[in-house]
């Protein structure tokens, strides 16, 4: 039972880091690093459900006869993009959080709201 | 062309966006994602009817068969969210052109339409499928669209606010691709309509739990159901007025109409294990009265009513945590309702702050004589509210406490009548401030903005004809209940029907 | 494994710079255990996102905001409370999952419910029916290709985001003020040199992966990616405002929605013809040579949209850290 769900424990493991990193560092670069790890865990998870023992890349050749799950691939592909996409953005808006207050540390940034 | 409807319905928003972008001329971009909008809502109708005439319609993309391919999948329930975001997504673009000019750069506008449209495209195609990827890609394009439009907004606290919804947001996203993944592990499929079938195999199982725990996490993320709401008031305050209207009648409700189909369509709603319904009901009560009473204290009346909005979803997640099929029907009502009511005073608010520049209490003070119709519009809406008869807030309200009598929760109903006296005394310090506040003095006005010398007038007709038309609809749909009740009930009980 | 221990490093490191470096680290590594996982095109897009365009973002960005982040205990906040209820939030989630693992399928087996039900029918039948050899491609341009339009949106919807956050002085020739033309990498003359073959190359290779993504892995969004590469390292050796000079902003933002445009009409072209909406079988006689029609057009549009998105974000990032440096 150890080995059958071992990959599925180590997602577990870097799902949680990133989280970590997400809700406890102040530094809002941080967080979106945090946020990478936690998007990529899920990622690792949907590839290791599609996995088959003894496949091969689902590229069709008259040899094989074993192929792992072409489906997951496809999804994780979309995932991948959008999770690009919204690290894209969020890093557009971090810049101009920069550029209107001057600090990209969340408690500063609280600070800085509370008194105004 | 009649059996794509269900395509166009997504596809006519999806693909104006990027036209609207070749146009680059914002009276221009407006105007066409005005006609796409239009086209969008006729779409919705039409379906509608066809929904009611003929049943389920299924569309197969790419012309792939339902578990191979994807599935576009309209029932009763879908066809009436759809009208709902459709009209309101119409009705505030209508609106926009004139706010957005005060509040947006001028080379930013055409952008603007193009993600309103995004946004707006997503939402609905969110609604309309049938496949529960396609709803995580949908979800994200709605998303990263709203984030860059409440990012829009004046205030540099609308950059922390996008900031801060991008982060829980994305988080709620993952988690419910976590949710889906799990199910597809197990099941092998990713059709909703086969999850369900499959599912029910293997219920026993942890794993099942764990996804239904992971996916409802991630949607109440985005629904802002009491502790998870925290990113709601600030995005509302400082958003621009337009996307504030959008957002607080649409996307929310999207949300919600998405725990609906998740829960009791694809999981089929038998965790008796879980004692889901008492949290959903305790929940949405603890929202109800948390917010109420925050949003008394609010000195700015956006922020104000963005908390009675995470009030309001409060009931709609008791009604559906009540779990009878009289329930959920209140919990489509005021679904139907709330998008009314809140997009009525959020457009409201828009055509305030477009005269006096902030949506701060102070700036309210004798306000009805400067803007007696604006501030009509916001005592008819704030009154349906409240859930005075006459209006459809009454309606939903008195669907909600009929529910939770009939399932003998009479405490419930209690407290769901107190909840609405909170929103009376929030409402009224607004209403009466504006009609019996001194008006303030013309030295006063000047510090606050040059721009403000002039005295302040009645809102432009373009803002004030789309806030009469939702508050109209408020007070007809409050009298002629027909349209939203039989579509409610019936999508209720087919969703309990099949969901048992 | 390795991947839980650069995730640690991750957290406990300070320095931002190092962290963006073993973030891409990270992202190799996840690559090749895609690779292990016999996902290639996934590997593919890893490798280029997660080991490429993110850090580089990342690091474009580390450029206007600084480059260490402060510690709590600097911040004088009492934050025993809070870490407690946070770790209370890792265990119960944590241990939700690792519950809910549990009754998980065993990991590789073969007749577990994911590999046997939908998943048949592409492995089976996607050769003759689609007439292509890669699965992949098969179900991403073809089954599932709706979804695979939504993804060009995000991305669409992403540099749209991206540009109305930076406003549109990108559009306005820049002032020559800046100084940044001077410094960096641009006075490398190897460097030049070999970059000048290089780039053609990377264009051509994007070329090649755009095209052959039916029979090997590939496609239209690492394609897209990799053109989106090569100009990067163009502006990069030649500066912004040269680069902008070769390929207009505003070229770019009209093939952005160009591409969006491409794919969304091959839908409504067969819509037309009297299939479904993406339904490439009708834009042919032969069903299969319209399918080959279909996902050719599409990855085409993927790859325009996904490449002009890329460069779009890339200018609007490094136009916003040149002028950073030239107030500074």
């Amino acid at each position: 039972m150890f080995y059958d769900l071992y990959n599925y424990w180590m997602v577990i493991v870097l799902m949680m880091i990133g989280l970590y990193i997400v809700i406890s560092r102040n530094n809002l670069i941080k967080k979106l690093i945090g946020l990478n790890i936690f998007q990529t865990s899920v990622f690792i998870f949907y590839i290791s459900v599609g996995k088959v023992d003894g496949g091969t890349a689902p590229i069709f050749s008259s040899t094989e006869t074993l192929y792992s799950n072409p489906l997951p691939h496809v999804l994780i592909l979309t995932a991948i993009v959008v999770g690009i996409a919204t690290m894209a953005l969020a890093l557009a808006l971090v810049v101009r959080i920069k550029r209107a207050y001057g600090t990209v540390e969340d408690a500063e940034l609280q600070e800085l709201d509370n008194r105004c | 062309m009649l059996n794509h409807l269900p395509i166009l319905q997504v596809i006519v928003p999806l693909l104006a966006a990027p036209a609207c972008l070749l146009l680059n001329k914002p009276r221009l971009s407006w105007l066409f994602a005005c006609f796409a909008a239009v086209i969008s809502l006729l779409i919705s109708g039409a379906l509608l009817y066809q929904v009611q005439q003929s049943g389920v319609i299924s569309y197969m993309l790419g012309g792939w068969d339902a578990p191979w391919g994807i599935e576009y999948r309209i029932d009763l329930l879908s066809a009436y969210v759809l009208l709902i975001v459709s009209a309101i997504g119409t009705v505030v673009l209508l609106a926009a052109n004139t706010s957005i000019r005060q509040e947006i750069d001028e080379d930013k506008q055409s952008v603007f339409y193009v993600l309103y449209l995004l946004c707006m495209a997503g939402l609905l195609g969110i609604v309309a499928t049938g496949d529960i990827f396609n709803v995580f890609v949908f979800l994200e394009i709605s998303s990263l669209a709203t984030y860059a439009l409440v990012a829009f907004g004046r205030d540099r606290r609308a950059l922390l606010a996008a900031y801060q919804y991008l982060i829980l947001g994305t988080i709620g996203a993952t988690f419910l691709l976590l949710g889906i993944g799990l199910l597809y592990s197990l099941t092998g499929t990713l059709n909703m309509q086969d999850l369900a079938e499959r599912l029910p195999v293997a219920s026993e199982s942890a794993t099942v739990y764990t996804a239904f725990a992971f996916m409802i996490v991630g949607v109440c993320l985005k629904l802002a159901l009491f502790p998870l709401h925290l990113w709601l008031p600030n995005t509302y305050t400082y958003a621009p007025s337009i996307v504030t209207a959008f957002l607080a009648a649409t996307a929310t409700k999207v949300a919600i109409y998405l725990l609906i189909r998740l829960y009791f369509s694809v999981f089929g709603a038998d965790f008796s294990a879980l004692p889901i319904q008492p949290i959903f009901i305790g929940l949405g009560l603890v929202s109800v009265f948390v917010a109420s009473t925050v949003a008394i204290k609010q000195p700015n009346i956006k922020r104000l009513f963005a908390y009675s909005s995470v009030a309001q979803i409060g009931y709609m997640i008791i009604g559906i945590g009540i779990g009878s099929s009289l329930g959920l029907q209140a919990t489509l009502l005021h679904l139907f309702n709330h998008a009314l009511m809140k997009g009525a005073l959020f457009l409201a608010l828009a055509a305030v702050v477009y005269r006096i520049g902030s949506a701060e209490r102070s700036g309210f003070n004798g306000l009805a004589k400067q803007m007696p119709w604006t501030m009509a519009a916001i005592v008819v809406a704030g009154l349906s509210l409240i859930g005075v008869p006459l209006t459809v807030g009454f309606v939903s309200k008195w669907y909600l406490v009929l529910a939770s009598f009939q399932s003998g929760l009479w405490p419930v109903a209690l407290l769901i009548v107190i909840g609405s006296l909170l929103s009376i005394y929030y409402v009224w310090a607004l209403v009466e401030s504006a009609y019996f506040g001194k008006a303030a003095m013309p030295s006063n006005v000047s510090s606050s903005s040059a721009a403000n010398l002039s005295p302040i007038k009645e809102a432009p007709l373009s803002l004030l004809i789309p806030i009469w038309i939702l508050v109209l609809a408020n007070v007809y749909f409050g009298i002629d209940t027909r349209l939203p009740l039989e579509a409610s009930a019936t999508a209720a009980n087919f969703l309990m029907g099949g969901g048992s | 494994m390795l991947l839980v221990i650069t995730a640690i490093a991750i957290a406990r490191v300070v320095d931002l710079f190092a962290a963006v470096m073993l973030s891409g680290i990270y992202g190799l590594l996840s690559a090749s255990f895609f690779v292990a996982m016999d996902a290639v095109d996934v590997a593919f897009t890893e490798a280029a996102v997660g080991a490429g365009i993110f850090p580089l973002l990342m690091l474009m960005v580390l450029g206007v905001t600084g480059r260490y982040e402060k510690l709590e205990a600097n911040l004088k906040k009492p934050a025993v409370v809070k870490k407690v209820a946070m770790l209370m939030l890792m265990l119960l989630t944590g241990g939700l999952l690792i519950f809910g693992t549990i009754d998980m399928p065993a990991f590789g087996s073969a007749d577990a419910p994911a590999q046997q039900h939908v998943n048949i029918r592409y492995i089976e039948q996607s050769p003759e029916e689609i007439g292509i050899p890669n699965m992949v491609t098969s179900v991403l341009a073809s089954y599932r290709g709706y979804d695979t339009l939504g993804e060009v949106l995000v991305i669409f919807t992403a540099a749209m985001g991206v540009l109305a956050l930076f406003s549109s002085q990108l559009f306005s020739p820049s002032k020559p003020s800046m100084q940044v033309e001077q410094g960096g990498m641009r006075d490398h003359h190897v460097l030049r040199i070999v970059s000048k073959i290089l780039i053609p190359l990377i264009l051509l290779f994007a070329f090649y992966v755009q095209f052959h993504g039916e029979y090997g892995p590939g496609g239209g969004f690492q394609a897209g990616v990799i053109f989106a590469a090569g100009i990067i390292l163009y502006t990069m050796l030649y500066g912004l405002n040269k680069a902008m000079e070769v390929i207009k902003p505003s070229v770019l933002r009209i093939l952005c929605a160009f591409g969006v445009f491409i794919y969304g009409s091959t839908g409504v072209v067969s819509m037309l013809s009297g299939g479904n909406f993406l339904d490439y079988s009708v834009l042919a006689s032969d069903p299969i040579i319209g399918q080959h029609l279909g996902i050719l057009v599409i990855e085409l549009g993927v790859g325009i949209t996904i490449a002009a998105g890329m460069i779009l974000i890339f200018f609007a990032f490094s136009h916003q850290a040149e002028s950073q440096l030239g107030e500074g």
